[in-house]
């Protein structure tokens, strides 16, 4: 599994502050709820089109892996609909959620593949620093964001190669039993990892952090 | 693995002067997990560039490396490092030991080559332009220029150790500990690290059951049930570690 982390380039978007993308993210994803309608979803997903792909210069397998991730959802949310609304009203009222949903993720994705991990922490850790007065060290939850990016692969990866293991030994892996027996040793695997991660943490100084 | 802080750290108390000259010394040190002891009375003290340390698995020899920085306080005896005690001046002792683990996913903390390698020196309050510059040296020193925005999980395992060392290195430790730094890595990349580790200007003691990487090493460890078995040059105490293990066969 592989995240769109960031994408290496010195476009205009890529030059923009992570915290004035990430604002703009969410006032459009308001725009999007506010204003439901054809020609603003449309026209929000040409927008991200034109910036990621365009002005950013984001190779288009970054946006449709972000989209490919997504697209048993919106299958199903376009299903939902249908079965609820309808043939006519499902696929119009559907379409247009789907659509809306899509366009969310690709710009999310856009706002990830051209700004730095640790742009987006400095972000999150402004963005928290009010909470300092109630005990809270906004640099711990940056640490956070940064750890669960970076651990979502690997974990991914270890559960892979459990799976692999589990299937050389004649495990199906398929099916919800497969599943359950890969959570037991992944589980261990996992409280492993956090342990030595503790460790590291404590070796590269994570105490003097502010 | 047992984990404690001492009452004194986190003080702002200076700390103790350091003195480079007593080296690393454990006096009548040991550990146990709760009833299980795994090092009893140790007492060495260690001054020379390159130090290994072999044993069998469970000897002692990896909580020995932990011991050396404070991961891991004496549950009798103490260890000073420069004259520092782990237990009671814990962060000017991790100031001047870096530690190098066995699986280098479990030490990277941050998604990408570069931030992770900057992690420690923000932590160490660098200011952000010799943060960058220091950065850019260490990935250069350690060929992976090439990859700095790279996900650190796209790296190869060579590629993942090396940026392991390189996360170490550029906080400009006086001793860096290893432990098994080439247990997971092929033959072309376990030389390529043994070349590294040689050509480090720090002090090391290396944790390891690669017994070629410590040929040319100053001193070898053998720890065998929580003591140690033979401390010489790396010819005999090697042959001595094998003489250990054909009698245990």
């Amino acid at each position: 599994m592989t995240l769109a982390l960031y994408v290496a380039s010195g476009s205009p978007v890529h030059r923009v502050p992570a915290g004035v993308k990430l604002a703009l993210l969410a006032a459009g994803s308001l725009l999007l709820f506010v204003f439901a309608s054809w020609p603003v979803v449309l026209g929000g997903l040409a927008v991200v089109l034109l910036v990621g792909l365009g002005l950013a210069g984001l190779p288009s397998a970054v946006l449709w892996q972000q989209a490919r991730a997504v697209l048993w959802v919106l299958l199903a949310l376009l299903v939902v609909h249908v079965l609820v609304d309808g043939w006519r009203v499902g696929l119009t009222e559907g379409g247009l959620a789907v659509t809306r949903l899509l366009t969310l993720v690709l710009a999310a994705a856009v706002v990830t593949a051209t700004s730095r991990v640790s742009e987006m922490v400095e972000v999150v850790e402004r963005v928290c620093s009010p909470l300092r007065v109630f005990g809270v060290r906004p640099a711990r939850i940056g640490l956070l964001v940064a750890m669960t990016l970076r651990f979502i692969p690997v974990i991914s990866e270890r559960a892979a190669r459990i799976r692999e293991a589990q299937a050389a030994r004649g495990g199906t892996g398929r099916g919800p039993r497969a599943q359950a027996r890969i959570v037991v040793p992944l589980l261990v695997q996992v409280l492993v990892l956090a342990h030595t991660l503790a460790e590291a943490l404590d070796a590269r100084g994570a105490d003097s952090e502010a | 693995m047992r984990r404690r802080r001492s009452a004194s750290d986190g003080s702002t108390a200076p700390a103790a002067a350091a003195d480079p000259a007593r080296g690393i010394e454990l006096r009548d040190v040991g550990h146990a997990y709760g009833e299980r002891t795994v090092l009893t009375d140790l007492t060495v003290t260690l001054h020379e560039q390159r130090v290994g340390v072999v044993g069998a698995n469970g000897s002692g020899k990896s909580t020995l490396a932990r011991l050396l920085n404070g991961l891991v306080l004496p549950t009798s005896g103490e260890v000073l490092v420069d004259g520092l005690s782990t237990a009671t001046e814990l962060r000017a002792v991790r100031r001047r030991v870096g530690f190098v683990f066995q699986d280098p996913d479990a030490q990277i903390v941050h998604p990408t080559v570069a931030e992770d390698v900057a992690y420690g020196l923000q932590n160490q309050g660098v200011p952000p332009a010799e943060r960058a510059t220091r950065v850019a040296e260490a990935l250069v020193r350690f060929g992976l220029d090439g990859h700095a925005d790279h996900p650190a999980h796209l790296l190869s395992g060579g590629q993942k150790q090396l940026l392991a060392i390189a996360g170490v290195v550029v906080m400009r430790p006086h001793r860096i500990v290893f432990d098994e730094p080439t247990t997971l890595l092929d033959l072309l990349n376990t030389r390529r690290i043994a070349d590294l580790i040689t050509s480090l200007d720090e002090r090391v003691v290396v944790v390891t059951h690669d017994l070629d990487l410590l040929t040319d090493f100053d001193r070898v460890l053998v720890v065998d049930r929580g003591r140690i078995a033979a401390d010489d040059a790396p010819a005999p105490a090697l042959a001595a570690y094998r003489a250990l293990m054909d009698a245990r066969r």
